[in-house]
């Protein structure tokens, strides 16, 4: 990943210093400090509004941030208008399908849009996240835990080094929470990291850091 | 091929989506008849009175038509979080515009020119029209498409946006208009529509050009953090 390779081990996958979202100028939190190792998963809690999200979303270029220091995989995120872009894969709380296109149309689209993803088998995928004998049917009809598990198969095809998660649990039954516990080990395992953002207690064993937004005031 | 794998799969996409709903994509359609109907019962409905005029007003309402389908180019893509994904993910957003304008061309632009025949009989279009009508429609379109996802990109993210993009499109839309319907009126006169289907041709490759880098660069001014 780095052209310096001694200087791997070292060097976080992401790391942040003072790093705060910025609303009208203004720090919307508290500035936080981030070193999220290769393999690590980065709990953010905090209480609605603040700024959970917008940190996820600032992270990957779509809203304002600011920072003294902020490097992914080695690359200064400041200068660089977002290597996360490249480097990471986003589930935010919009899952981005289209109700009149079925399941399998839904994930061959976002498989193929997020490049370096392969083809992957999207039926193996449905099976993978319970979504067996739903195929063929238009996301629309589906609940809305069913939603979410197709977005989640973006999750189970990627290659992406950083998973960037907003409320991976919500809307999910208990089975749904095992399959996206599953997916993240899995991920963690491979040397990957994720940050995912929860204001409760996490329905998951996996071990995590936890950095906790408080409002800027 | 593997390189252009994400530009199809929207490029599919689009178009699948629209057939899922036909519906819509009548509707310009049927806009089309209607406008000429009334434009055809306003103007009293003889031949020599239709023939010097029929050609204008099908180009007018083919934009018009084509105009209608911008409002739901990118709204749909906001409301569902497609639009962030883009933003946010590794494909080139340049190359996507290039996509959606293919697909919004090839609904509309295609569409409504194969249906000229039928706008060109309820008018009374002289026959030795059709041919050049046509392949200005064919030319013009392309490059009305161009127009349309630039100002749809400028104004994806207001709530209303319909006026305002009919104020930005309808300017833009002349130098087609002038060269398009420049180029039927050519035949008519029994002069050559070279020069004027030249100078549209040019028009729209200079638009396909510069279209949908705008586009792309303008739904970046529009997100919560502009570059």
């Amino acid at each position: 990943m780095s052209t310096n390779a001694a200087n791997t081990d070292v060097q976080p996958l992401l790391h942040a210093r003072q790093l705060t979202c910025l609303r009208d100028e203004e720090p919307l939190f508290v500035p936080i400090d981030i070193d999220l190792p290769d393999g690590h998963l980065l709990v953010l809690e905090g209480r609605n509004g603040a700024g959970k999200t917008t940190l996820l979303r600032a992270l990957l270029g779509l809203h304002p941030l600011s920072a003294d220091e902020l490097r992914f995989q080695g690359v200064d995120v400041l200068r660089e208008r977002h290597p996360l872009c490249a480097g990471a894969l986003w589930l935010g709380h919009l899952l981005a399908l289209k109700g009149d296109l079925t399941v399998r149309e839904n994930l061959h689209y976002s498989l193929a849009i997020g490049s370096d993803a392969e083809a992957g088998d999207v039926d193996t995928l449905c099976v993978d996240l319970g979504l067996a004998g739903y195929e063929d049917t238009p996301t629309r009809a589906l609940s809305a835990g069913q939603r979410k598990r197709a977005a989640l198969a973006r999750l189970a095809a990627s290659r992406s080094a950083l998973w960037l998660l907003d409320e991976p649990f919500a809307n999910l039954d208990a089975q749904g929470m095992q399959v996206v516990e599953r997916l993240l080990a899995t991920h963690l395992a491979r040397g990957g990291s994720a940050m995912l953002t929860s204001h409760g207690v996490l329905p998951i064993t996996l071990p995590a850091t936890t950095v906790r937004l408080e409002h800027a005031r | 091929m593997s390189a252009l794998r994400p530009y199809h799969a929207l490029l599919a996409r689009d178009l699948r989506l629209a057939f899922r709903r036909r519906a819509d994509l009548l509707l310009p359609l049927g806009f089309a008849v209607l406008v000429v109907l009334l434009f055809g019962i306003a103007l009293g409905g003889t031949p020599e009175r239709l023939a010097p005029v029929s050609a204008p007003v099908i180009w007018v309402t083919v934009l018009l038509a084509g105009f209608l389908s911008l409002d739901g180019l990118f709204r749909p893509d906001v409301d569902d979080g497609t639009l962030d994904q883009w933003l946010a993910g590794p494909t080139s957003i340049v190359g996507l515009m290039y996509a959606k304008a293919l697909a919004h061309w090839l609904l509309y632009g295609v569409g409504l020119t194969l249906s000229t025949p039928l706008l060109a009989m309820l008018l009374n279009l002289p026959a030795e029209l059709l041919p050049v009508m046509l392949i200005a429609l064919g030319i013009g379109t392309l490059g009305a498409t161009q127009i349309g996802i630039v100002a749809a990109a400028l104004t994806a993210r207001l709530r209303r946006s319909g006026i305002l993009l009919a104020l930005i499109v309808m300017p833009l839309y002349l130098p087609l208009l002038i060269f398009g319907s420049g180029a039927v009126d050519a035949v008519r006169l029994g002069e050559s529509p070279k020069a004027a289907l030249l100078l549209l041709a040019a028009q729209t490759v200079l638009l396909l050009t510069l279209a949908p880098p705008a586009a792309a660069a303008a739904l970046r001014i529009g997100s919560d953090n502009p570059p």
